[in-house]
């Protein structure tokens, strides 16, 4: 996947940014099926809820907090250099993108265990 | 390190393989110094481009252990750590023999994206004034000096991935022309370049930009023609 | 060339969704963060959203937002990446919206009206 000239930062700026996208694209029915699982009253939700306990569950959770965040980041990079038009390559935004997005998710995961 | 290098190069059209050479050696030694020894003292059939030799002309274009590159502006020591190469034609062009590719396709989209300029006075005008620090100017001057090497169009995924995008040096072009004042045929090209092929494929991946042998950034003049054409789409000129 | 005004509105729509998106999913992160401090029930999501005006409007514009942005983001993943032809690549993407539209204000409303409102 990482031929020779795709071996630089904005290349996988791009790639996280769309592999995020897309899960979150697929994630979302899921997500809301779940949401209006409340129609059928809390005790219904609840016992999704609880199979959210398994650690494993949690660490996917967790997957999927900092892909959202890491979507919102990169989408953050894009559009600093389609509006405010860089020559320079950015590769320090790449950086601290990729940071904050690792940040969120370590908050989430602290938080939810 | 060994007084030899092992070299693995593309023979034949689309559908070929590599062929493995050894090649002395030599200090300073460049990329293309290497293909043309082994077309000079090996096999007289290998065939492939050169002109100038000096990094000027851009003809000798090839991929080289994976990036496209200027071959005679690649040096062996930087590329070639572990004593092996493996060249092979442009990415994203189709390949005529060896290491030589078809640049057609590269040319026409030039076309397509209206790379070209449109007079708008004839001799019996006067001369347009364009003063040096005037803006526009300034960005067509950070994006004409390209020489259409092609190395920014195989570096590119989207063209691989979107046989009719236009790729960064036609786009690259047509942005220059945008800022030019004396040009007429901006309807017409902010059209061309806003089609399904044209600037909005691109995702700023920016290995036009990383790879360009002239560090031109035909990423930064796509992200111009995506506001130009954003701005003509809500006025209706489109 | 009629696809040149499409793409290029397109790219615009994509943009000012991913503006409002920005302030949503800060905000929905932070949410998330606060929430599962303490471990996570309905009762406690219900509680706070059900009958909630500010809530309903928040995820309202939080569900169009992404009903524009994710069909036009995926949009390009299946032009580039499959052989899907366009008039295909459009139906797919309509469908997907209304997906998005359909289930998302279904939750809303029943996360608003859960409780018993």
């Amino acid at each position: 996947m990482f031929r020779g000239h795709r071996q630089h930062a904005h290349y996988w700026a791009f790639a996280l940014h769309r592999i995020a996208g897309l899960l979150l694209a697929l994630f979302l029915p899921a997500h809301f099926y779940v949401l209006a699982l409340s129609i059928e009253g809390a005790a219904a939700m609840d016992g999704f809820i609880r199979w959210t306990d398994a650690p494993l569950v949690k660490l996917a959770e967790t997957v999927l907090v900092i892909l959202l965040a890491a979507h919102l980041t990169g989408g953050l990079r894009l559009m600093a250099l389609e509006f405010i038009g860089t020559r320079e390559s950015s590769k320090a935004a790449v950086a601290i993108g990729t940071g904050i997005a690792l940040a969120v998710g370590l908050m989430f995961l602290l938080n939810v265990t | 390190m060994s007084n030899s290098i092992h070299v693995s190069v593309w023979r034949g059209g689309e559908q070929g393989q590599f062929e493995a050479f050894d090649v002395p050696r030599q200090p300073s030694q460049t990329v293309l110094d290497v293909v043309t020894y082994i077309q000079r003292n090996i096999d007289p059939t290998l065939s492939y481009r050169f002109a100038c030799r000096v990094g000027m002309c851009g003809s000798c274009a090839m991929t080289v252990n994976g990036k496209p590159r200027w071959t005679c502006r690649t040096h062996v020591n930087k590329v070639a750590g572990d004593g092996t190469l493996e060249i092979s034609p442009l990415r994203n062009l189709k390949v005529v023999k060896d290491l030589a590719c078809d640049m057609t396709d590269f040319f026409d989209k030039m076309n397509r994206a209206e790379g070209k300029f449109h007079p708008t006075k004839s001799r019996h005008d006067d001369f347009d004034v364009v003063l040096p620090d005037d803006p526009a100017r300034k960005l067509a001057a950070q994006a004409i000096e390209c020489i259409g090497c092609a190395v920014c169009y195989s570096a590119c995924d989207v063209v691989e991935w979107n046989k009719d995008y236009l790729g960064p040096a036609a786009l690259n072009r047509a942005w220059t022309l945008v800022n030019d004042v004396r040009d007429g045929g901006n309807k017409a090209r902010l059209t061309a370049v806003s089609g399904d092929a044209g600037c909005h494929a691109c995702h700023s991946q920016q290995g036009c930009v990383k790879h360009c042998p002239k560090n031109l950034s035909p990423t930064f003049s796509i992200t111009g023609l995506k506001r130009a054409t954003a701005k003509a789409a809500l006025k209706g000129e489109l | 060339m009629p696809g040149a005004a499409v793409e290029a509105k397109l790219w615009i729509w994509q943009r000012l969704s991913a503006a409002v998106l920005g302030i949503c999913v800060i905000v929905h992160l932070a949410v998330i963060v606060y929430a599962v401090q303490g471990g996570l029930t309905a009762d406690e999501i219900i509680n706070r959203v059900s009958g909630n005006l500010a809530w309903f409007a928040f995820y309202s514009v939080f569900v169009i937002a992404v009903a524009i942005h994710a069909p036009i983001g995926v949009r390009a993943i299946l032009n580039e990446m499959t052989p899907l032809r366009p008039g295909a690549v459009h139906a797919v993407m309509a469908t997907f919206c209304l997906i998005i539209l359909a289930m998302g204000f279904r939750a809303i409303i029943g996360l608003y009206t859960a409780g018993g409102v």
